[in-house]
């Protein structure tokens, strides 16, 4: 008897009903699969997007309805198995199948886990009334609601959630104090320069900075929280607490599916996990060309890994190629919009090569001592994603490195001098 | 294919000119999105595709 191929998968399940693995089970109906194709997802939403959390649902210029990924609609018409408000406790490799919360099992010739990141908590803060995260929906709105009255909110983490709900906070009457153990907020991620910049426009935006020392706890009275007290001993008073200190990957279903689980999902270079399991989106972590692993926590990179996984889902492990992605993260704070392209976090070089902190705009190029590994800007947005070509393999006078020497920046900054080119018809 | 796009939500990003720069382009100022081409030919379906998907502001909308 002859066994059907095992690439074509007929019963396809997709766990994780954000960004990523909307676009996984969109793409595989794009591509032709018109088998079984099952979404799961935890919260009782349907699926919507999650950067205007920080940004437009937070500061009220939009409603819930407005970060709807797709309209019912829409998604009636991909004729999917959806279950809503369905977590996934466990998954049996052997006999291919996800366990659910409700004790049903759902079985799979193709697995998708894009289970996404849980924000991560100050210990002792779960249930705390005032004590907010930040990365679904009701977070927000938990959020929203306590900015209102002049508030005093105290922002625990120097990141892009927490500089941006920041900025909203101020601007909604909220007295904030932003608290980071960095030099300054994203130092980390931006460097000292442009990090400055950004501290010196929050700072004149009336938000009070607390760099360079940790936190040691969330303190409270009868269940709500009181403020914040720094490893120094001092104390923040506040009503309501945002803790802004990163994500972690949502990997405890997996423990015990023999995936290797470590800082996500590790794949290889198609993400693809194990026989039949392939992951995508924030958890997805898989060899970086430069070498090592990475993991990107950004809503362009969910997407575009959405795509990979369902084509490589119905190509097959044997014709499936590598993915591969210049990472791009947006920011907006206050009248500012900050753009970064590939990695910028810890580099050992930065230039920047238009504009300036002075004037609120600017391009700035980031690398290792001898290779561009980042670009950000900030109010450029279409000269920044010039000099975004010095990421990609084209760009680079050695074929085996990934980003361009440095040399090959002052060509694009000259461009700027000429007149932009006019595009010739067809 | 028919393309619309939405400046009010665009957040600049410009991946949609990098999937297909024929039919997108960004004004200098900030960045947001230029329909270059409401109607492109068919050869250019799947980049138009790619720029909707990958459009971090679901700022693309596409008719048939």
């Amino acid at each position: 008897m002859a066994a059907a191929p095992e690439r074509v998968p007929s019963r396809i399940v997709v766990v994780g009903a954000s960004a990523a693995g909307l676009t996984t089970v969109e793409a595989l109906r794009r591509f032709g699969h018109d088998g079984a194709l099952t979404l799961i997802g935890d919260e009782p939403h349907l699926p919507y997007d999650r950067p205007p959390l920080s940004k437009q649902l937070l500061d009220g210029t939009w409603e819930p309805d407005r970060l709807r990924l797709r309209a019912p609609e829409a998604l009636d018409a991909l004729g999917l198995d959806l279950r809503l408000g369905t977590r996934a406790t466990a998954l049996d490799t052997d006999r291919r199948e996800v366990c659910l919360a409700d004790g049903e099992r759902v079985g799979y010739d193709a697995l998708v886990v894009a289970t996404g990141l849980s924000a991560r908590r100050l210990p002792g803060t779960r249930g705390l009334a005032g004590a907010h995260v930040l990365r679904t929906l009701d977070d927000a709105l938990a959020l929203r609601e306590s900015l209102r009255g002049g508030a005093r909110l105290v922002v625990v983490g120097g990141g892009f959630v927490g500089a941006e709900a920041a900025a909203v906070a101020r601007t909604l009457g909220a007295e904030v104090t932003l608290v980071t153990d960095e030099p300054a907020p994203l130092a980390d991620a931006l460097g000292a320069e442009v990090a400055g910049m950004l501290a010196g426009l929050h700072r004149a935006h009336g938000v009070r900075l607390s760099t360079g020392v940790p936190v040691r706890e969330v303190t409270a009275d009868a269940g709500a929280v009181t403020g914040v007290r720094l490893a120094d001993g001092r104390l923040i008073e506040a009503d309501a607490v945002l803790m802004g200190i990163g994500a972690d990957p949502n990997t405890g279903w997996l423990r015990g599916s023999g995936l290797r689980l470590d800082n996500g999902v590790v794949c290889d270079a198609t993400l693809r996990a194990d026989d039949g399991v392939w992951a995508a989106g924030d958890i997805a972590n898989w060899p970086a060309p430069e070498g090592g692993s990475r993991r990107v926590e950004h809503r362009t990179n969910a997407a575009e890994q959405g795509i990979a996984v369902a084509r490589a889902v119905l190509a097959g492990p044997e014709a499936a190629v590598p993915f591969e992605t210049v990472p791009y993260v947006w920011s907006d704070q206050y009248d500012l919009r900050l753009q970064t392209y590939g990695r910028t976090r810890g580099a050992e070089r930065v230039r920047v090569v238009e504009g300036g902190t002075d004037q609120l705009r600017l391009v700035a190029v980031y690398g290792t001592s001898d290779r561009v590994t980042g670009i950000v800007g900030v109010n450029l947005p279409r000269r920044t994603r010039a000099y975004r070509r010095l990421l990609t393999g084209n760009a680079a006078s050695d074929e085996n490195a990934v980003g361009a020497g440095w040399d090959a920046v002052d060509a694009i900054a000259r461009e700027d001098a000429a007149p932009v080119p006019q595009r010739t018809a067809g | 294919m028919r393309v619309t796009v939405d400046q009010d939500k665009c957040v600049g990003s410009g991946q949609c000119v990098l999937a297909a720069e024929r039919v997108f382009d960004q004004r200098d100022e900030d960045g947001v999105v230029i329909l270059l081409d409401a109607e492109p030919p068919a050869e250019l379906d799947e980049d138009v595709r790619q720029a909707a998907v990958v459009c971090p502001a679901l700022a693309i909308e596409l008719s048939e």
